[in-house]
């Protein structure tokens, strides 16, 4: 069944637009991840423009890091006072990233920007990946303890120092706003919630104790990610609501499927099937780049005079 | 001189257009674009309306459909640093987002060189590009790049050929719109020739509008765009605490 998307303004199967957003619901369902990283390239690839899918998809990451951030309200493990630290380096970096973006925009070299963000982010969250559940799957062979990574570095030195009671730190509010900062960058530019960088941050940076890291993450992407919407759909116009509910039952749907079968499957085998998926993502946006495109020429719309 | 010419020419066009008149019919002048739009075959129909002899000179038809003109910037893209990135642009002041010719014929010999440029009728005629940067080199290649692109995507689509005459009386012709439309009034023309003379012209339009939802959601988004994106983040949270809603129901069953 054919869809006309009113603000993509191209006709698009539904059946695969729901497909999509399931096959990556149950990924991020299984592997606790946001799954936008994988979906707005897919995105590009069925012909949707760069600037719609980057928008809509922040949009979608509402739907997901909502529903996900309440089971963490219920197990009381987010840590909201962090979450409201980063939360405003976030705003602060989502409205940052949409300027270049625009800035870009008007330069013809958004689809760049976004494309290139995406090979580099996909190449080194591939790898890390991969290589973390090969050592995961050497591992399971000779049980052995996992490293307690606690330094006293920066984190410690710098001033402005506040007491998160929930993460039993007391630590500079600097480091976690800079993280903040970044992620809102990454999310308007690419169309991510950023939980893939903003976890290892937490814990490896600011020294946050896991099982609060991916509830305040979740808390704290709701925020931004409805920023990051707002501001692209008041500046840019490319909010696709239509995209966005057909991509969000899919995903809400996949998500739970992907949970359910997180706890029956081994998740080192298939952490290495989603670290092949993301280098072929990252291999294929790479290739287009670096080979001669068959048409050199690309039509924009005019900027008003 | 010049302008005795000139006067004796629209006299002429005057009485021939008296002498041969389209009389045209069309499946539909409205397209709605709803949310299961898929295209559209536009049927245009007519017949020639004349009050003398049928001349011996073959007669042809045109039929032309054109969208809304907006101007458009035609990106070109250069190897830097090993990947291709967008270099050059030029902006074409006008092109239509649409546009198909339908002829009996081929185009050559169904409209000359000087009734083209005055009608603007062909393809490359309709696009108006006033001129590139001066350091942009070989221009005319971004216009004829906008053209393969669009024709591509089956916006730009020269049918010759395909319009069918029957007892230099009756024509027919089917033109399909792609789904990948732009709203707006689409112009359609329709010209009679006989030696690449245009003899009649009848014009006429065909409204391209989002209906219902489509038609909603866009104009809230254009012209309400905070509370759009505002309704935008609600229908995501209400989806998401729905959704954990529903599934934590199934689980403590």
């Amino acid at each position: 069944m054919q869809i006309y998307l009113p603000i993509a303004e191209v006709s698009v199967n539904a059946f695969l637009l729901l497909g999509l957003g399931g096959l990556v619901g149950v990924l991020s369902g299984m592997f606790g991840v946001g799954g936008g990283f994988l979906m707005t390239p897919l995105l590009f690839f069925i012909g949707i423009p760069p600037v719609v899918a980057v928008a809509t998809e922040a949009n979608q990451i509402v739907a997901s890091s909502f529903s996900g951030a309440l089971a963490h309200f219920r197990r009381r493990t987010v840590d909201f006072k962090m979450g409201l630290v980063l939360m405003l380096g976030g705003l602060l970096g989502a409205a940052l990233g949409v300027l270049l973006f625009n800035y870009l925009k008007s330069l013809g070299q958004v689809d760049l920007l976004v494309r290139l963000c995406y090979v580099i982010f996909l190449g080194i969250i591939g790898g890390l990946m991969f290589i973390e559940s090969l050592n995961a799957l050497l591992k399971s062979r000779q049980p052995g303890g996992v490293k307690k990574r606690r330094e006293r570095n920066l984190v410690h030195s710098l001033p402005l120092k506040v007491r998160f009671r929930t993460s039993g730190l007391y630590i500079s509010a600097i480091p976690p706003f800079v993280v903040g900062i970044f992620v809102g960058i990454l999310s308007a530019i690419m169309g991510v919630g950023g939980g893939f960088i903003m976890v290892p941050a937490m814990i490896y940076i600011l020294g946050m104790p896991t099982k609060v890291v991916v509830g305040t993450s979740l808390f704290q992407i709701i925020f931004v990610t409805a920023f990051t919407t707002l501001l692209h759909a008041t500046t840019n116009y490319t909010v696709d609501m239509v995209l966005a509910v057909l991509l969000l039952v899919g995903g809400v749907i996949g998500a739970q499927v992907g949970t359910q079968l997180g706890t029956r499957l081994k998740a080192e085998q298939l952490r290495i099937l989603l670290a092949f998926m993301v280098l072929a993502v990252c291999g294929k946006l790479a290739l287009d780049l670096l080979l001669q495109p068959a048409e050199l020429y690309s039509l924009g719309a005019a900027q008003g005079h | 001189m010049a302008r005795l010419l000139f006067a004796l020419f629209i006299f002429s066009s005057v009485t021939l257009a008296q002498a041969e008149e389209v009389v045209l019919g069309m499946s539909q002048n409205k397209v709605a674009i709803t949310a299961t739009f898929d295209g559209s075959n536009i049927l245009v129909f007519g017949a020639i309306k004349r009050d003398s002899p049928i001349p011996k000179t073959p007669l042809h038809v045109i039929v032309s459909i054109a969208g809304p003109s907006k101007p458009v910037v035609v990106r070109r893209k250069e190897q830097r640093l090993g990947i291709w990135v967008n270099k050059d642009a030029v902006e074409v002041d006008a092109a239509p987002s649409f546009y198909a010719i339908a002829t009996t014929g081929p185009f050559q010999k169904v409209l000359s060189e000087t009734e083209d440029l005055r009608h603007k009728v062909s393809i490359n005629r309709a696009i108006r590009s006033v001129g590139a940067p001066m350091d942009v080199s070989n221009a005319q290649s971004f216009s004829d790049a906008l053209i393969r692109i669009r024709r591509e995507q089956g916006l730009y689509q020269s049918l010759e050929g395909t319009v069918a005459l029957d007892q230099q009386t009756l024509f027919l012709t089917t033109i399909k719109m792609p789904a990948n439309l732009t709203e707006g009034e689409y112009r359609t023309r329709i010209f009679l020739t006989r030696e690449g003379k245009v003899l009649n012209q009848f014009e006429t339009s065909i409204d391209v509008r989002k209906v219902g939802l489509e038609r909603f959601l866009f104009k809230l988004s254009r012209e309400n765009p905070l509370t759009y994106g505002l309704l935008s983040i609600a229908i995501a949270i209400l989806a998401g605490w729905l959704a954990s809603a529903f599934f934590q129901v199934i689980r403590s069953r």
